[in-house]
């Protein structure tokens, strides 16, 4: 737990977070979903025996590898951030986080890495079905990591199944089934690999239609589609019904996320929904420079309401409800939850303290009251405010977060009705005449991928500045080195990952380009 | 019933898997061995093609294993990965980079338009595989002769040296150990390669390289050793948990933990039996000895770093502040529950076995990686 920390160290250790985090989500989501593609094409191969589905599988299994080996290299650095960068949050949570990610190690990235080379030298040396089998058990073990990370991930958004202990300064866990399948776990783990497949959807249709608009492989763009188009429909479907999930629950645990979802800085009874809506640079109230006028919103009344609490007259409250209290609604005011936070961890000084003193008696009464349940309650619930210096660094940054929410939810909708014409065009076998669609499949492609960053910022810019919400905030988390050295490597990881980046999309491209017909060596 | 065991014994437990653990990685890092030595055991292109085709295949092993063990780490003493990857910051960031560069050099080598060209992901396979086994060896090193940090009553733990981590390759016996592991990776590469490679000319040399890795790696593991035997160790009083030193604690643990000493010993026997036996009988087996000696080696030197009652990351700086398994671990309730995810083990390391056994049926020969092939060729 740090005191004083340069503020310059905790920007730069959440860029490098973020940077990273952002490099590894460029390609975990196309391993998530292509992964399930491959498996059913291998499927339709097994069962039909026709070579073309073989030589379609294929192809796809390539830019698969490629996209895999560099999922990977940028998935070490982010375990180990956790301690290089984060030195006193790991050990605050250790007990809890820890466990998923040796699970994910032990459960789901063996399985992943060891079929994946079955999948990939074995064609011609195991039995058809044991590499079928192989290629469903790739696509498994890679979606179980996406489970153990995200429900740690979830557990950092709603801390649940813990006690603080504190002898040992830390949270422990008391009950890991309500860590593994809290609400929050369950939903963003759902969210979080349809939107992976969505993604895979949208690359497969997008380049086979690149093939088609070039006349070349015409069948195999066909078949590619069709499997794309009928699983790419489904995962959308399914990723539109857990959005709506999250934003409920992120309501219920999160109201200032939601408040800066929304923009909406003054709670009432039938709140509307905002379709979308332009900032301008005015504020609204001079006190606060984090609340911006909006130029234009269009908004569905009372629709947000409805949402929450199936009920149009539900009260929803906003940033400033959150920031003043709300006496009527039982809503503390943050100068409340920050002089109650103190005062939990005077209580834990004091009594380490005592300790070290040997006041015996003392520290045992002190310990008594710690873990009393009115103490629990109604102070160390607010442990991390007492970090907080003042009320408004309890805002996070609204634009970004409300644009790229509507960015997300608007881009959502849009694939979609993206799906269901492929699906429409591919089965009334008029695809190779809509060129226009074609070229829109192609530039659906980046708009996934920034559907899928937009996405990770809202929850994680959204929570700030808790890195374990109301529990830690980011001040605290952060080793204690001098920025200097986090801002080397801030750049290295910059310079090497994009030069790998580059080098990606470049061999990508290359072996799209030399097509399905030879193996693309 | 893991429930039942007491929160020491389960600290033992998840010592142990953590050993196991980082010694199956040391036996893993043959991989890194063979990548140190592309340019030296190939003269053609297609010698080249064999060699790193014949590592392409396993590195994923070595990498997710290394994986594991930060995240079990992290799980079962997240003191320890709060104190030491925080503190030696330049020394772990040293180590992922080398292997960020390892993760995409294989797929994307042989690539064409691969935007850095060939030469340049063989120099970071290359990198990676000299770099990789040192830092490991260097850090692991630091486990028996103590770094310099501090952790407060409420265990926030500051490192205590300016160098952050790289201070560890000034002590002489952290880089013994690094080299060491350096040249039994290349060793244990070698034996691979006479295992897995159909090739005479790949086999006559990988045998004349073997003797050469030897002698280095004798000279640098005897002196750790010995060293380690004669040194005073950090034990700690399993009553009040303060820290005192020990003459000859290392010696001690050996002797007071026989099964450790046995471990130890047959594992060296094994480690020389491999080598000896495919220099003198041209074996193609020696990877086996030599692997499963290894990993009892490494396996007991790491128990008798942290069992005994010895602090297994010793503080140079605050004798008081040195990690041990009961001060560093996590809760009962999570090492219990974590007990019953350890089971899981055996059943993925006999389907990685499984795997590894059907790929491996045919050898990699020259054929292989030419024309014609159905294979996924680096
Ligand atoms: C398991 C936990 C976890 C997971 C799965 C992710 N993150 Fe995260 N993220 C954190 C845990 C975290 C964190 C350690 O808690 C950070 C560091 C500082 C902070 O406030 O939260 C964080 C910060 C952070 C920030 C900086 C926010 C800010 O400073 O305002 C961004 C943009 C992201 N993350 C983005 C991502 C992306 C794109 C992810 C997808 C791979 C991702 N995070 C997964
Ligand atoms: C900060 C959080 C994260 C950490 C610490 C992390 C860690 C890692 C590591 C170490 C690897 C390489 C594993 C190997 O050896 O094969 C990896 C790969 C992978 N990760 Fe992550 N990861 C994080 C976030 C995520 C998220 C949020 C997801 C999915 C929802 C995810 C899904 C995957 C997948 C599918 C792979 C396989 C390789 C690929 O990217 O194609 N990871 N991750
Ligand atoms: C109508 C459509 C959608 C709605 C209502 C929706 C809603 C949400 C909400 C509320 C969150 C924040 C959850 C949190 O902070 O805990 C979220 C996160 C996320 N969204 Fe969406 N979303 C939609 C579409 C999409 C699309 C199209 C993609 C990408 C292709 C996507 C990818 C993500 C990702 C990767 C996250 C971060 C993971 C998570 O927190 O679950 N979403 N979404």
């Amino acid at each position: 737990m740090n005191d004083i920390v340069d503020l310059s160290l905790i920007d730069w250790s959440r860029g490098q977070f973020a940077l990273t985090a952002l490099y590894h989500w460029l390609f975990v989501p196309l391993t998530l979903g292509i992964t399930f593609i491959l498996a059913i094409m291998e499927t339709i191969y097994y069962k039909t025996g026709d070579p073309e589905w073989k030589k379609i599988t294929r192809f796809w299994m390539k830019v698969f590898g490629i996209n895999f080996a560099i999922g990977v290299a940028t998935g070490i650095i982010l375990e180990f951030q956790f301690g290089t960068n984060w030195s006193y949050y790991s050990w605050f949570v250790g007990d809890i986080f820890g466990a998923p990610l040796a699970i994910e190690g032990i459960m789901a990235f063996f399985m992943e890495s060891t079929f994946i080379a079955v999948m990939f030298f074995g064609w011609d040396k195991v039995s058809k079905r044991f590499h079928l089998v192989s290629t469903w058990l790739t696509a498994i073990g890679a979606n179980l990591s996406a489970l153990w990370i995200l429900v740690a991930n979830a557990w950092m958004q709603n801390p649940v199944g813990m006690r603080f202990n504190p002898d040992t300064a830390r949270n422990e866990m008391i009950n890991f089934w309500n860590v593994f399948l809290s609400p929050m776990a369950i939903n963003k783990f759902l969210h979080t690999i349809s939107s992976g497949f969505v993604v895979a959807g949208i690359f497969i249709i997008g380049v086979s239609a690149w093939f088609l608009l070039k006349k070349r492989e015409v069948p195999f763009a066909k078949k590619s589609i069709l499997v794309a188009a009928i699983f790419g429909f489904l995962s959308s479907l399914f990723l539109v019904t857990t959005g709506d999930g999250s934003a409920r629950l992120v309501a219920l645990k999160q109201p200032m996320k939601l408040a800066a979802m929304e923009g909406l800085y003054q709670g009432k009874n039938g709140v509307g929904l905002v379709a979308f809506g332009i900032f301008s640079p005015t504020k609204t109230d001079p006190a606060n420079e984090k609340l911006n006028d909006f130029l234009f919103k269009i908004e569905i009344p009372n629709a947000l309401s409805y949402m929450i609490h199936t009920d149009v007259k539900a009260f929803v409250p906003g940033v400033k409800d959150l920031i003043h209290g709300n006496e009527k609604e039982g809503i503390l005011s943050a100068a409340d939850k920050i002089s109650r936070g103190k005062m939990a961890i005077e209580t834990l000084r004091n009594y380490k303290s005592a300790i070290s003193e040997g006041r015996k008696e003392e520290a045992l009464q002190m310990r008594q009251k710690f873990i009393s349940k009115d103490f629990q309650d109604n102070y160390f619930q607010y442990f991390g405010y007492g970090f907080i210096k003042n009320s408004n660094e309890l805002i996070p940054g609204i634009p970004l977060v409300f644009y790229s929410f509507h960015i997300m939810v608007i881009l959502g909708s849009w694939f979609l009705i993206f799906f269901i014409l492929s699906i429409y065009f591919i089965v009334n076998d008029e695809i190779t005449k809509q060129r226009l669609f074609l070229k829109i499949a192609i530039i659906t492609i980046p708009l996934v991928y920034l559907a899928q960053m937009a996405g990770w910022t809202v929850a994680e810019v959204g929570r700030q500045p808790w890195v374990v919400q109301d529990l830690l905030p980011t001040v605290a988390a952060v080793t204690n080195i001098n920025a200097g050295s986090v801002m080397v490597t801030f750049w290295l990881f910059a310079l090497i990952f994009t030069l790998l980046l580059i080098a990606e999309v470049k061999i990508m491209t290359t072996q799209i380009k030399i097509g399905p017909k030879d193996g693309g060596h | 019933m893991f429930e039942q065991l007491s929160h020491l014994t389960l600290q033992h437990y998840w010592w142990a898997i953590i050993s196991l653990l980082a010694a199956l990685l040391v036996f893993l890092l043959f991989v890194q061995g063979g990548q140190s030595l592309i340019y030296e055991m190939s003269k053609t292109k297609t010698e080249r093609t064999m060699i790193i085709n014949s590592l392409g295949r396993k590195w994923e092993f070595t990498f997710t294993t290394l994986v594991t063990f930060g995240g079990a780490f992290f799980a079962s003493f997240p003191l320890f990965y709060s104190t030491s990857f925080g503190g030696a910051y330049w020394a772990w960031m040293a180590l992922l980079f080398c292997f960020i560069l390892q993760a995409v050099s294989y797929e994307f080598r042989s690539k064409p338009k691969n935007f850095l060209g060939k030469k340049t992901f063989d120099v970071f396979l290359f990198a990676n595989g000299v770099l990789g086994p040192v830092l490991i060896g260097v850090v692991v090193g630091t486990f028996f002769n103590g770094a310099e940090f501090s952790v407060s009553n409420m265990n926030a733990s500051q490192w205590q040296n300016s160098a952050k981590g790289l201070e560890a390759v000034l002590n002489i016996n952290n880089v013994a150990l690094g080299l060491a592991v350096f040249f039994l990776a290349r060793i244990l590469a070698l034996l691979y390669f006479m295992n897995a490679i159909e090739n005479d000319i790949l086999f006559a040399r990988s045998k004349k390289n073997l003797l050469y890795n030897t002698v280095p790696f004798l000279v640098f593991f005897l002196f750790f050793v010995i060293k380690l035997i004669l040194k005073d160790g950090y034990a700690y009083n399993p009553e009040t948990l303060v820290v005192s030193m020990e003459p000859f604690k290392y010696l001690h643990n050996l002797i007071q933990m026989p099964i450790v000493l046995i471990l130890f010993l047959v594992g060296v026997l094994a480690v020389l039996w491999g080598i000896i036996s495919s220099l003198i009988k041209d074996n193609t087996q020696g990877i086996w000895w030599t692997g499963g000696g290894t990993i009892s080696v490494v396996f007991a030197l790491l128990l008798i770093a942290g069992y005994n009652n010895t602090c297994y990351y010793p503080s140079n700086f605050d004798l008081q502040s040195s990690l041990n398994i009961v001060n560093s671990s996590s809760s009962k309730y999570t090492l219990a529950t974590m007990g019953y995810v350890s089971l899981a083990v055996p059943f993925v390391v006999a389907y990685i076995w499984y795997a590894w056994k059907e790929i491996n049926k045919k050898k990699i020969t020259e054929s292989e990686m030419t024309e014609g092939s159905e294979g996924h060729i680096y």
